[in-house]
């Protein structure tokens, strides 16, 4: 890439919700992130080596792979969590609508506040149901009506109605797939422009995941959403487009790296993989 | 056999009598019960040997300073010496608190760190009779200007430097403790560090950051070798001194009136010196039911 854009800052979050801007209908398909030669080292390991991979904006990506392949890794830089790893470090670029994240002069506060994350366990605050999903907002001084944030983000999360008589209870009392669509919840209160889903279903019953799946296509028309999921179904049933990671042992190191080995349109990942690792992953041949 | 009763005879068969797992069990309760009945045979000798005075005066014991009349000899001053002594080591947990939050959230780790944290572990092994020596150098001496010398506040101070090791362990344990799981949810909603820190990391926290606190005001409390050394007195006479001059002037606490009770060669001053003794308990008891309650309201607010 040699026309790189200049180095625009994200501004510091106003309150103002993040997504208006970018969210003309003039460029629906346009991308959202892009990495250039991504590597993450953990202590000195490298961890993930040479990933170059774009997120189209409004769709649904999946990262599928082998344990320790590295693709929650990559997930993590896209709103900078490596950064609270003291450990790891990241070389090369992951731009974000042509702003470069790892940017010195970039807010990782911002960056968060703009890119939501939900984990692989659920993990509502030890609070109220109400006082999760009003976090967000709050510690962004957000000075909008927080009761109706909390009820509107809520209801996208398909978790009004079980429990509007309750939002005064404590969070950790729900089932966790409530759990989890109260985290997806929470993560949407602050108005993001990104998802990114860290195998938010591995800890939930078939049941609970077939809602989060849903909770998901309902809302892609509103959020771009990267998931990093063990379940090759899951990737074929939700996502437009699927990248498949695999861990290759080096051979200088004997280490074993993660690596993108092929991103395509999921239809054309399952059904005609150009790679033959990946047609032995998902045809269960391999991992 | 049918399979079915060899499975029922294989699972009621005790496969062999698991010896050592039952003298390990008796040896637990032994080591339960040695250390209640150690706690009930002080207290129960503190309580009979405070009996007589407590039928006979309680009340005049409790109001009145000590004396060398037997009739007239009480705790009052060592009571008040020792609840102050216990503000002014409240007043510096922040210290201790805040030490403990910046080594788990901010330093880095590396060898200054590290040999910071040994340092606080040994400081809390040093026995106490050292920090009143320190607190006679830097407290009495050094700082006499601020503390008037051998007061109160010299004496608190020192006790306050005694247990701030013992606050910044419990606070780092517990703040260590918190699961990640929180940090990371904040972090990922756009929190900055120190949103973290205050609305999850300290709450969850709290509870066993207020155990250790308590644990060192009781602590703080019982301690007589260092105030001692800072110069308590068995008793002073208070004149019509103000608040501020009280806290620069002469002071006692509860264990010197113990020891100087204890000291006294008549075996008539045995009950003072129980009396003074069960005070003391009491004293501790309610401080630790405040902790108590605090924890536990603070633990059902985290619905836990």
């Amino acid at each position: 890439m040699t026309d790189l854009p200049t180095r625009p800052t994200i501004p510091a979050n106003t309150g103002v919700p993040a997504n208006t801007a970018e969210r003309t209908p003039s460029q629906p398909s346009s991308e959202v992130f892009r990495t250039s030669n991504l590597s993450v080292s953990y202590g000195g390991v490298r961890a993930i080596a040479d990933v170059s991979i774009d997120i189209r904006d409004r769709e649904i990506t999946a990262f599928i792979g082998p344990s320790g392949c590295g693709k929650s890794t990559v997930l993590r830089c896209f709103n900078r969590m490596n950064d609270l790893i003291p450990t790891a470090t990241v070389d090369g670029s992951v731009w974000y609508h042509g702003v470069d994240l790892y940017d010195p002069q970039v807010d990782p506060v911002a960056v968060r506040r703009r890119i939501g994350m939900v984990f692989q366990k659920p993990n509502p605050f030890p609070k109220s149901i109400y006082d999760n999903v009003a976090y967000g907002p709050r510690v962004g001084g957000m000075k909008a009506d927080l009761d109706e944030v909390v009820e509107s983000s809520l209801i996208r999360a398909g978790l009004w109605d079980e429990v509007k008589d309750r939002l005064q209870e404590s969070a950790t009392g729900m089932s966790g797939g409530q759990q989890q669509r109260l985290c997806i919840a929470r993560a949407i209160a602050v108005n993001p422009d990104v998802l990114l889903m860290d195998e938010p279903c591995s800890a939930l019953d078939p049941i609970a995941t077939g809602r989060i799946e849903e909770l998901m296509k309902e809302i892609q028309n509103d959020y771009t959403i990267v998931i990093v999921t063990h379940n090759m179904q899951q990737a074929a049933r939700v996502s437009d487009r699927t990248a498949f990671f695999t861990a290759e042992l080096d051979e200088g190191t004997g280490q074993r790296r993660g690596r993108l080995v092929e991103y395509a349109d999921t239809v054309t990942i399952f059904s005609d993989p150009e790679d033959d690792r990946t047609e032995a992953y998902v045809t269960g041949r391999f991992g | 056999m049918a399979p079915s009763e060899l499975i029922q005879n294989t699972l009621r068969h005790r496969r062999r009598s698991d010896v050592s797992g039952r003298v390990f069990y008796g040896l637990l309760i032994a080591a339960v019960t040695i250390a209640f009945l150690l706690v009930l045979v002080v207290m129960s000798d503190v309580v009979r040997g405070s009996l007589d005075l407590l039928g006979e005066r309680a009340w005049g014991f409790l109001t009145s300073p000590s004396s060398s009349d037997q009739g007239k000899a009480g705790v009052v001053q060592g009571v008040r010496g020792t609840l102050v002594i216990s503000v002014i080591v409240a007043l510096t947990f922040p210290i201790g608190i805040g030490a403990a939050v910046y080594l788990e959230e901010y330093a880095e780790d590396n060898w200054l760190t590290r040999l910071i944290q040994v340092a606080v572990r040994n400081l809390a092994g040093v026995p106490s009779i050292v920090y009143g020596l320190l607190g006679l150098a830097v407290f009495v001496q050094s700082l006499r200007g601020l503390t008037g010398g051998s007061s109160i506040i010299a004496g608190g101070l020192t006790l306050a430097v005694l247990v701030l090791p013992i606050v910044v362990i419990t606070s780092a344990e517990a703040i260590r403790a918190v699961p990640a799981a929180y940090r990371d949810g904040a972090y990922g909603l756009g929190a900055t560090q120190w949103e973290t820190i205050r609305t999850q990391v300290l709450p969850a926290a709290m509870p066993g950051i207020l155990t250790g606190t308590v644990l060192s005001i009781a602590r703080a409390a019982g301690e007589a070798a260092p105030l001692l050394v800072v110069g308590a007195a068995p008793y002073y006479t208070t004149g019509n001194n103000d608040f501020l001059e009280q806290l620069r002037g002469a002071f006692t606490a509860l264990p010197m009136n113990i020891a100087t009770f204890a000291r006294l060669p008549a075996e008539t001053w045995r009950g003072h010196a129980a009396f003074a003794s069960l005070v003391l308990l009491v004293l501790v008891f309610m401080i630790n039911l405040v902790a108590i309650v605090g924890r536990a309201r603070i633990a059902r607010r985290l619905g836990r």
